[in-house]
């Protein structure tokens, strides 16, 4: 049971493609990096995010067409207290990486991804039902898998599992 | 979900157009789907589906369980691959753990995953085809899938909810007579897929209600987020057991179908021509079904056997502990895909360092899947609906989750 230490070094990893061309776009978009049990994870500023997935998927030698999945993680009661993480996909390079941008509690809102994937329509409205958290510039903004009435947001830590009685 | 509203999301246009509420209690929806059409005649202008009726809260059901006994609750969020939902979340806590599994456990999973494939795929073409009026093949497809059930019974005890792998290797050994089963059907099975083929494939009516029907193209699939089947049936090569390997199965030769039309057709020939190739892993995995233990060397983490519990006084302390208490994942966080019968299947897990998933996030191929549905639809007929339908093969229970 052997693991290796992540690293979260900027110097030692930005050879990977995907550092790299952030990196010679705009350098203050990268907050930090970490590479943990094989996967790469590039932690963005919340105001850049909709231009650096747009730039990871034109940009040849990244190529990350494909919009795996977009979900939160809260971590309460420390701030930021939410981060909300990308899964993108390279279809021609065979290859992943994870985006991940942190959010104040006082204001939890991130730009939509949906005018450069339509995809991630469905996974915004999952993260805005059960997070809270809100994507400018979404069409369809509503929840999606809890009533439309229904009171807080499920899986943020201090909802209970039972819920409110 | 919108169910509670009275008023439809969609508004109706001036007086040309309607809005018609599909579902959510209509067979063809597959479980607890409900689809607004706004239609004008008898051409579909607007769609959009409602979704949410059998969200259980799964994921926040997990951050309350210790690492194994979320296990179970995998199996219930596509209840037609079960195996396929066991074998992503285990992958994925063994590699926060660090974990090596021994071959045999490896190919086991292998083995039972294209079972588990072959089910699902034998209950989507029997709904499908019956969905647009062919019912002959439903019935063939569940005397197979009946057979494959019964397999699952004989080595995990149940039908449908399997549970069978664990994290560190297998639930149980395979049982006698085991492979002999799984040898003799896979040596009948080609032959009927052939009887579906005959049925469907050259059949006039057949072609005439998928051919040319909901057509996707391959920019669309792509931005919308499709995988599987789905992705393939409109030209683009992916299949993330040949390009991404996990378990094992670089091991394995099999050929990923990939059809360039886009319409229900070419995702039905996608999904028949893969029953066929699930059906050469199986026989491959049988062939080379390594010996050895089932469970990997991680005394901490996986239960001992029952044998050594009541001679050593060490096993039976790591089994008290591992019941009681759990085990400690070290913090950290991955994302582990695995090709499912309807496309990506991924799990995202976040452990802070405790014996409970700090976050199980899973990212459900069919939620994705289900975004094409307007795109096909649009500009089409009500008619189609059904087919295209039930050609994105969604399972709600793994939507709503």
């Amino acid at each position: 049971m052997a693991l290796a230490p992540a690293i979260t070094d900027l110097e030692q990893l930005k050879d990977h493609p995907a550092v790299a061309r952030l990196l010679t776009w705009n350098p203050a978009a990268v907050t930090g990096v970490k590479f943990d049990r094989d996967e790469m994870t590039i932690y963005i500023d919340a105001a850049h995010i909709r231009e650096t997935c747009a730039l990871l998927r034109d940009s040849p030698a990244c190529a990350f067409n494909f919009l795996s999945d977009v979900t939160c993680v809260d971590w309460y009661p420390a701030e930021p207290r939410f981060e909300v993480i990308y899964h993108l996909l390279s279809i021609p390079h065979r290859e992943r990486v994870r985006l991940k941008v942190r959010l104040d509690s006082s204001s939890p809102v991130v730009e939509s991804l949906t005018s450069v994937w339509p995809g991630a329509n469905y996974f915004e409205r999952e993260v805005f039902d059960l997070f809270g958290i809100r994507f400018s510039g979404h069409p369809y903004l509503q929840r999606i898998l809890m009533p439309e009435d229904w009171e807080g947001h499920p899986l943020r830590k201090d909802y209970p599992v039972e819920g409110y009685r | 979900m919108a169910h509670l509203s009275p008023t439809p999301v969609l508004e109706p246009g001036q007086d040309r157009t309607m809005i018609l509420n599909m579902g959510p209690q209509h067979p063809s929806t597959h479980g607890v789907l409900r689809v607004l059409l706004e239609i004008d005649g008898e051409t579909v202008v607007r769609m959009m589906p409602d979704i949410g009726f059998l969200h259980t809260g799964i994921e926040k059901t997990c951050e309350a369980k210790f690492y194994q006994q979320v296990v179970p609750l995998t199996d219930r969020i596509d209840y037609l691959c079960p195996m396929t939902n066991n074998l992503c979340y285990v992958l994925a806590v063994e590699k926060l753990l660090g974990l090596e599994i021994p071959p045999k456990a490896q190919w086991m999973r292998v083995l039972m995953n294209e079972l588990t494939r072959i089910n699902s795929h034998l209950v989507w073409l029997g709904t499908h085809a019956l969905d647009l009026g062919a019912m002959t093949v439903f019935l063939y497809c569940f005397r197979e899938r009946e057979e494959i059930l019964k397999m699952f019974e004989m080595i995990s005890g149940q039908r449908m909810m399997t549970s069978y792998f664990r994290i560190g290797g297998l639930a149980l050994e395979p049982p006698l007579g085991f492979f002999a089963r799984v040898r003799d059907f896979a040596g009948r099975f080609p032959g009927r897929v052939d009887e579906y083929e005959n049925l469907l494939t050259g059949n006039p009516i057949w072609m005439m209600r998928t051919k040319g029907v909901a057509r996707m193209t391959a920019e669309d699939a792509i931005a919308l987020g499709a995988s599987g089947p789905t992705l393939r049936g409109s030209g683009v090569d992916i299949d993330l057991r040949r390009d991404m390997p996990y378990s094992g199965y670089e091991n394995f030769k099999f050929k990923v179908p990939v059809a360039q039309e886009g319409d229900v057709f070419a995702r039905y020939m996608c999904r028949v021509r893969e029953l066929r190739e699930s059906n050469t892993i199986v026989q491959q995995a049988l062939d080379g079904m390594p010996e050895g233990p089932i469970k990997a060397d991680a005394p901490g983490v996986v239960l001992p056997d029952r044998e050594k519990m009541k001679t050593q006084m060490e096993a039976l302390i790591y089994h008290f502990k591992i019941i009681t208490e759990g085990f400690a994942v070290p913090a950290g966080e991955v994302y582990q895909a695995v090709e499912s019968p309807r496309g990506e299947m991924g799990y995202y897990v976040v452990s802070d360092g405790t014996a409970k998933p700090y976050r199980v996030h899973m990212r459900a191929a069919c939620l994705a899947n289900l975004q094409t549905l307007p795109k096909m639809c649009e500009g089409g007929l009500i008619a189609d609906v059904v087919a295209a339908i039930g050609s994105i093969d969604i399972v709600l229970g793994e939507i709503d989750r």
